[in-house]
């Protein structure tokens, strides 16, 4: 989806935090997408390599970090591991599974000078 | 384009805001993010190598010191890590807690409309207005890449609309539904329909402070349109089937449908409806309403428990005189 909007969200967090702490360069990017983000990392990384062309950030290195998916199960009342929305619980089969983690676009941290 | 408002490239047009959009308007929600940043990197250079880009798979455990150029050893060299911890779409949920507040103070009940394009939405919505005209004050933001063709369709039936157009965006975000707030001065105890750009993916992501996001899914559509588009039917509070009317000359299975959706989300509510034959529409119009109520009642609570509190002030004051 928008991976360009989010793109742009980095960088923006990116800068505003260079103008508070007042660091000249980021040499590394850290993001945490959760696997039930709606992100496709290859897209945001594409898009990442163009907007950070040119800005504080340039040629920094962008570590993705998959959050793996998590849902509650209604059907076994369990805390299970997913991989989309629409997957069934592992254990029981049941698709009335709650996401309950996974679901995050963070950047964590920033590697500066 | 600025993420947050999409005006940075003066693409985005609010009916009423002037082309180039100069943000020197005040407003109610808080506005922090500068206007005018340069992303002259967007288009001017070669799309080459921009670093290294590591996915790590996840293990719950910090990464330093992966990689060659990754050794993370404080004191040998002039970098320092900064801890961010910020949510990308930060700045965007700044704007919509905005939002949410403000309809919370003002007892308006606002849902926002998405589905593909086509699906029936502003037929829907212009329908919705004129069976609710005599029992509530309902008003519309219209979002589309371009034309105000919507907005004049729903203008047409009295009620209050305004475009936003988003140019080369494709979706609305909370800060252009602020500057649309703005514009629509809306009075207590409205309805507000946001009909979202036609787009089954992006607006999954964006909150804009309404209370629900409802869903429109016609049947001309695959039925399998909620596995296709998980994010969406996850977001939704409530599934419109519409064209409905339709169904005797179609193969859509409607059971398979709801129950794929529900496979996507549990919880999701599921209304059939069909803006041409009236079919469903009485149990989309009470659920709005009902939806209302709350917004009202909510409103009215707040108030009493300020007067209540400003009386026990007083009453302090007063004692203490």
């Amino acid at each position: 989806m928008h991976e360009m909007s989010l793109a742009e969200g980095i960088l923006q967090i990116v800068e505003d935090t260079a103008a508070q702490q007042g660091f000249r360069r980021v040499t590394e990017v850290r993001l945490e997408i959760g696997a039930l983000s709606g992100v496709e990392v290859e897209a945001l990384s594409f898009c990442l390599d163009v907007v950070l062309k040119g800005s504080v950030a340039d040629s920094a290195r962008v570590e993705l970090e998959r959050l793996p998916g998590q849902g509650y199960c209604l059907g076994c009342g369990q805390t299970v591991l997913v991989s989309a929305l629409y997957d069934p619980c592992p254990k029981c089969g049941s698709y009335q599974v709650q996401a309950t983690g996974g679901t995050e676009m963070r950047v964590k941290d920033l590697l500066v000078e | 384009m600025c993420t947050v408002c999409g005006c940075g490239e003066g693409e985005t047009r609010i009916e009423g805001h002037d082309r180039e959009h100069p943000h020197d308007h005040s407003h109610p929600h808080t506005h922090p993010h500068e206007h005018g940043h340069e992303h002259s990197h967007a288009q001017a250079h070669p799309h080459g190598h921009a670093g290294e880009v590591h996915f790590l798979a996840h293990k719950g455990d910090l990464h330093y010191g992966l990689g060659p150029a990754h050794a993370h050893a404080p004191g040998l060299s002039q970098e320092r890590m900064v801890r961010i911890e910020q949510d990308i779409l930060g700045k965007n949920n700044t704007y919509a807690d905005g939002n949410r507040k403000h309809f919370a103070e003002h007892g308006i009940f606002a849902v926002n409309l998405v589905s593909s394009p086509g699906s029936g939405k502003t037929t829907l919505l212009v329908k919705s207005i004129e069976m609710l005209k005599e029992k509530a004050q309902v008003a519309v933001v219209e979002g589309d890449q371009q034309t105000s063709n919507d907005a004049d369709r729903i203008r047409a039936t009295g009620a209050p609309a305004i475009q936003v157009n988003t140019g080369k965006g494709c979706h609305l975000d909370a800060h252009m539904v602020g500057h649309a707030l703005e514009r629509l001065n809306l009075p207590d105890d409205s309805l507000l329909m946001i009909e979202n750009v036609g787009n089954l993916v992006c607006p999954a992501a964006f909150d804009l402070g309404e209370a629900h996001k409802v869903v429109i899914l016609s049947v001309t559509e695959g039925e399998d349109k909620p596995l296709k588009y998980p994010d969406m039917f996850h977001a939704a509070d409530l599934m419109i089937l519409n064209k409905v009317d339709l169904l005797p000359y179609l193969n859509f299975d409607v059971a398979r449908c709801v129950d794929y959706a529900h496979r996507v989300n549990p919880k999701l509510e599921v209304l059939q409806v069909s803006a041409t034959s009236n079919q469903g529409m009485d149990a989309w119009l009470a659920w709005l309403l009902a939806g209302l109520g709350e917004a009202q009642a909510a409103r009215l609570q707040n108030v009493d428990l300020l007067k209540r509190r400003i009386a026990e002030l007083e009453a302090q004051l007063a004692a203490g005189g």
